[in-house]
């Protein structure tokens, strides 16, 4: 089914997601990859508040190409990068900092599914490569939080959006999981490969 | 002779390379939304048509990913510029890193620098062929690092026979699932030994999607090994699907007789490339 979803939004709504849902977002998403995220959880653990409340906003694992113009920025591409990476310390940031959407590429494993079912969220996948797509759809740079200390890619983007997406939710917060759901009917297919092969 | 003029078009091949896709990987892609029966995969076709139409139209990157740049040069022995051609490219990448731009790409694996501007050691990486005549043909290949990740060299026991290269291809394609951004381009190469049949599968993704192997025994088991892996199901984005492959491409060396060197070689959906041509008279022509 097709949403379009302005941020921010309440649990109960997300709640209500399930796998194979579609999303356009309308408002605000931050991005955050790795150091992002490390530099996210260690301000809170020092009990330092944060410059953006991001249970407000859509998490996005993107490491765009940003251009300075003039005094504002220029999104040229930003696509989402491989989530699985963050799976390490995803459960903690989601239940720290509670934002109700992840958006990434491939997909997450079990810690990322149960915070997502603690929390009430949803990872959404975005399509791979879509970088200029997904830049259209940024209506501008909201702010940007430590591009000095982490550099362009692994800095806090705080993004505009309007109509972003097709998001594809494939991690919803009842335990649904479209990878899982597939991998039944990729094994069988396989068998049916390589029987072909031998036969 | 216009240095300028030579490095101008290497950028121009660059900037067409990262943002309009090719004619035939589009031709692909349209092709496969056409056939693709997965409502989640059709959704995955239709953003990947539509972003390649943004970039084209707004002539900017397709991918924030903008990969390595990578170069393969067949270069005639009687051409005059045989010496200068990697300082152009040197320069060119610097040059098309700030106009296009490009992500900065290149990182040094001991300190973590990043000088910035898509160079380093041995960066950008130049292939060279020599071949007969006095022109140079120069393509680029801007390879992501997603895709790149899952390439991988098996040396299988020569027992095996293709029935076992055709096994270990899909079980290995299969088993990336939706990491390397599919649709891919899966490039084979076989024999010559580990390092040799990974250039070659590498050298299979220059080919266009539609070329077949010129030996018959060679073209058939590329069209087999694409059916094969087409029916896994994994689909564009590995969300469920007719279409995981767009094309399989196999290059082929002798082996030797206790080895059988296979290396697979994937390439994302945006499989962006292009290429210069620089004739003796020191004339250029981009062609995308």
């Amino acid at each position: 089914m097709k949403h379009e979803l302005t941020l921010p939004i309440d649990e109960t709504m997300v709640r209500e997601l399930r796998v194979g849902d579609i999303l356009y977002l309308t408002g605000q998403v931050f991005t955050a990859r790795d150091e992002a995220h490390h530099r996210m959880l260690e301000a809170h653990e020092n009990g330092e508040s944060l410059p953006f409340d991001p249970s407000q906003m859509a998490l996005f694992h993107c490491g765009p190409v940003v251009r300075k113009a003039g005094d504002s920025w220029e999104v040229i591409a930003a696509g989402p990068t491989t989530s699985i990476r963050m799976e390490l310390f995803e459960d903690r940031f989601l239940e720290t900092f509670r934002p109700p959407i992840v958006i990434g590429k491939g997909g997450m494993a079990e810690r990322t599914q149960s915070a997502l079912e603690k929390v009430g969220a949803v990872y959404t996948h975005y399509t791979g490569g879509a970088g200029a797509l997904a830049a259209e759809r940024i209506e501008r740079v909201e702010a940007v939080h430590w591009l000095d200390e982490l550099g362009m890619p692994e800095a806090a983007w705080i993004f505009a959006v309007r109509d972003f997406g097709p998001l594809l939710v494939t991690m919803d917060s009842t335990g649904g999981n479209l990878y899982k759901d597939l991998e039944p009917t990729i094994a069988e297919n396989m068998k049916t490969i390589l029987a072909r092969i031998e036969g | 002779m216009d240095e300028v003029k030579v490095q101008s078009a290497l950028v121009e091949a660059m900037r067409i390379a990262a943002t309009q896709l090719p004619g035939d990987v589009v031709g692909a892609l349209r092709a496969a939304r056409e056939r693709e029966t997965s409502p989640l995969g059709a959704a995955q076709l239709d953003a990947i048509l539509e972003n390649v139409d943004v970039a084209r139209d707004g002539s900017i990157p397709m991918c924030q990913d903008t990969g390595i740049q990578t170069f393969f040069v067949e270069a005639g022995t009687d051409s005059p510029f045989l010496g200068r051609v990697k300082g152009w490219i040197d320069r060119a990448v610097v040059e098309a890193t700030a106009a296009i731009p490009l992500r900065p790409n290149t990182v040094d694996p001991f300190s973590g620098e990043n000088p910035g501007d898509n160079t380093g050691r041995y960066m950008p990486f130049v292939n060279w062929e020599i071949v007969d005549g006095d022109e140079i043909r120069i393509t680029v290949l801007p390879k992501g690092g997603g895709s790149e990740n899952m390439s991988t060299v098996k040396m299988l026991p020569p027992g095996v026979g293709l029935k076992g290269i055709q096994r270990a291809v899909v079980e290995h394609v299969v088993s990336c699932q939706g990491k390397p951004c599919p649709p891919t381009i899966v490039g084979v190469g076989i024999g010559g030994g580990a390092d040799i049949a990974l250039k070659l599968g590498k050298k299979a993704i220059l080919r266009d999607i539609g070329s077949a192997h010129p030996e018959p025994a060679i073209a058939a088991f590329e069209r087999e090994l694409l059916e094969l892996i087409n029916l896994s199901g994994v689909g564009p984005m590995g969300v469920g699907g007719a279409t995981t492959s767009l094309a399989v491409h196999v290059e082929v060396a002798h082996r030797h007789p206790a080895s059988l060197p296979l290396g697979i070689l994937i390439q994302c959906w945006a499989d962006r490339r292009a290429r210069v041509r620089l004739l003796a008279d020191g004339t250029t022509e981009v062609n995308r």
